[in-house]
């Protein structure tokens, strides 16, 4: 079932929030910055936009998505959980020797995980496959693909960028989550990376572009609808977001991209979290 | 004098996939197909034929893409290029999800020839040997590569197919079956055990004839599988003959040597010589001149045999 209440996919994307949180504190490590700015997007997609059941993971005619930006894991484990695809109680194992909810996402662990990833830079690639195979089997889905703003320093973004658009992958979707931050600072400073300048280089590749608030949940809802429209052209759509969202204390602040919280910061962050609904 | 029959594996490569019959085998290629053969299949097939251009990574991942979704894809380019250049696309998007995907490596080793050093692959086997998941093969001839086309496209899960651009001999009859993991052991020979693969076999039968003329009788084993290996052939041969010796076209680090040094140690400790590229680049010049230069030609095994067989009499 689909949710269109703007309002109620934000409570979702809350509740997300606050199960990743909970899943890195008990895991002592973790990326919760990159976690947080995406789950609205993730919230979106599996509540409103993708044509999914978590009853049937496997179901070859269901819409695919794939967290370039694999750290983010512990958004799409919350964000599965809370869609039904498995129990919401084991996600505190995450990152433990026993758990199916490795630090990066496994495919072959965990129910609704379309594919495996990590190492930066090849989600774009696995989605063109996917693409490619939904036209030539006439199946219809479509593709999702989340990528990090840093990622894209990654050069096989742009050979895939190249396929995308040669093979006219109109099913595709690609998602940057613009949170202008990456491990040691500003993208902007690191490799000149802006929103903009990240949309130009998408439109001289073929793509059609359209940059968002990656907060606003009916923002997000219409951009995902407007790209259905466009035909013989991948679509990407340039969310501009906060590292650490919702998280008052974490928020557009590096060192959170890739720590866990003590005692008296999850308390906290729980708190902010519970507020904001 | 017979003339022999002589075909490149890249070759007999081309023309096997393009007589498979799934419907969902699927071809990638970045800009070599006439190379590499694909272009076979690409004429037969051309809606289920993909050109990425000059981008192999993103040919690793589209391929990969393409697995989760139930095709077959066969992902072609030249050996250096498909497993050294993509190393991490097939680590992390390939081998740990365990995808369909069957990566095709033509021009192997020095019998690439005259394009020289970065052309010539000689640490593949090492890098897709030490993948978990991935099963690695190199056929020897013709007969034997379109047999093995057949087989890892049944076969559900990673392959890394190592091919050569040299034409070899035809050795086997057309009606020989291979099986994955299953070496071919040729002759029954007692003096010395060959282990060779690849473009190097059919050198170890030349070897094998010239000897038997002067008296001394090897066996020569064709393994086309080095992963998963032939551990039981392996021993049995290390306890029937008195000589081991493996011969490829790789580093002597990580290729067929040491994979059957692994079982050896483990299995049946013997001494085992190996004949290969020692730790060095390749560098350019006809193929079968830098079989000779680098010592993995017919006369040098020939030679390492007679040489071994002379201090092992004189030592009784």
């Amino acid at each position: 079932m689909k949710i269109t209440k703007a309002e109620a996919i934000s409570k979702i994307a809350n509740r997300i929030r606050q199960d990743l949180i909970t899943a890195i504190y008990y895991a002592k490590s973790g990326h919760p910055g990159g976690s947080l700015s995406c789950s609205d997007i993730l919230a979106v997609l599996y509540f409103n936009e993708m044509n999914i059941n978590p009853l049937k993971p496997d179901d070859k005619s269901r819409d695919r998505f794939i967290l370039s930006k694999g750290h983010g894991a512990p958004t799409l484990y919350a964000t599965l959980a809370e869609k039904g695809y498995f129990s919401k109680d084991d996600l505190i194992t995450l990152r433990n020797i026993d758990s199916v909810f490795q630090g990066h996402p496994d495919m072959n662990k965990v129910p609704g995980i379309d594919m495996s990833s990590g190492s930066l830079g090849q989600g774009l690639s696995i989605a063109n496959g996917m693409a490619i195979a939904s036209k030539m089997d006439k199946m219809g889905y479509r593709v999702y693909c989340l990528v990090g703003d840093g990622e894209l320093e990654e050069g096989q973004i742009w050979e895939a960028a190249m396929t995308s658009s040669k093979y006219k992958l109109d099913n595709l979707c690609l998602i940057v989550d613009c949170n202008e931050l990456q491990l040691i600072g500003k993208t902007e400073e690191i490799m000149g990376l802006n929103a903009e300048n990240i949309e130009q280089k998408f439109a001289s590749f073929g793509f059609n572009t359209k940059i968002i608030d990656g907060h606003n949940i009916e923002e997000i809802m219409q951009a995902f609808e407007d790209a259905k429209l466009v035909k013989d052209k991948p679509t990407v759509i340039i969310a501009k977001t906060i590292k650490g969202k919702g998280i008052s204390f974490m928020e557009i602040d590096p060192s959170w991209h890739g720590k866990s919280l003590n005692d008296e910061e999850y308390k906290k962050a729980i708190e902010e979290l519970n507020n904001i609904n | 004098m017979e003339e022999i029959k002589k075909i490149a594996t890249r070759e007999s490569f081309g023309k096997a996939i393009t007589e498979l019959k799934d419907e969902n085998i699927v071809v990638l290629d970045a800009d070599l197909s006439s190379a590499t053969k694909t272009e076979l299949f690409q004429k037969e097939n051309p809606n289920r034929f993909i050109e990425v251009g000059i981008s192999e990574s993103d040919m690793m991942g589209t391929a990969a893409g393409l697995a989760t979704c139930g095709k077959i894809p066969f992902a072609s380019t030249f050996a250096v290029f498909a497993t050294g250049r993509c190393y991490d696309q097939i680590r992390s998007s390939i081998a740990y999800p365990k995808l369909n995907v069957k990566i095709c490596g033509t021009h192997a080793g020095v019998t690439v020839g005259e394009d020289g050093a970065t052309h010539q692959m000689l640490e593949d086997i090492n890098l897709m040997r030490g993948l978990p998941n991935m099963v690695v093969i190199s056929p020897s001839d013709d007969v034997q590569t379109k047999a093995l086309v057949k087989e890892i496209a049944k076969y559900e899960g990673p392959v890394y197919l190592r091919l050569a651009r040299m034409a070899t001999p035809v050795i086997y009859a057309n009606d020989v079956k291979f099986e994955i993991g299953k070496a071919v052991q040729l002759g029954e020979g007692i003096d010395a055990t060959v282990f060779a693969t690849g473009v190097t076999v059919s050198e170890a039968l030349k070897a094998q004839e010239e000897l038997l003329k002067e008296g001394v009788d090897i066996r020569v084993v064709d393994i086309h599988t080095i992963k998963p290996i032939d551990k039981e052939t392996i021993v049995k041969c290390a306890k029937e003959t008195s000589i081991l010796l493996s011969v490829e076209d790789h580093n002597v680090i990580g290729g067929l040597g040491s994979a059957i040094a692994d079982v050896l140690t483990e299995e049946y400790p013997k001494k085992l010589i190996k004949l290969g590229i020692n730790d060095c680049f390749g560098k350019s010049g006809k193929a079968e001149s830098l079989m000779e230069y680098f010592k993995i030609d017919s006369k040098s095994i020939e030679e390492t045999i007679k040489e071994k067989l002379y201090i092992n009499n004189k030592s009784k």
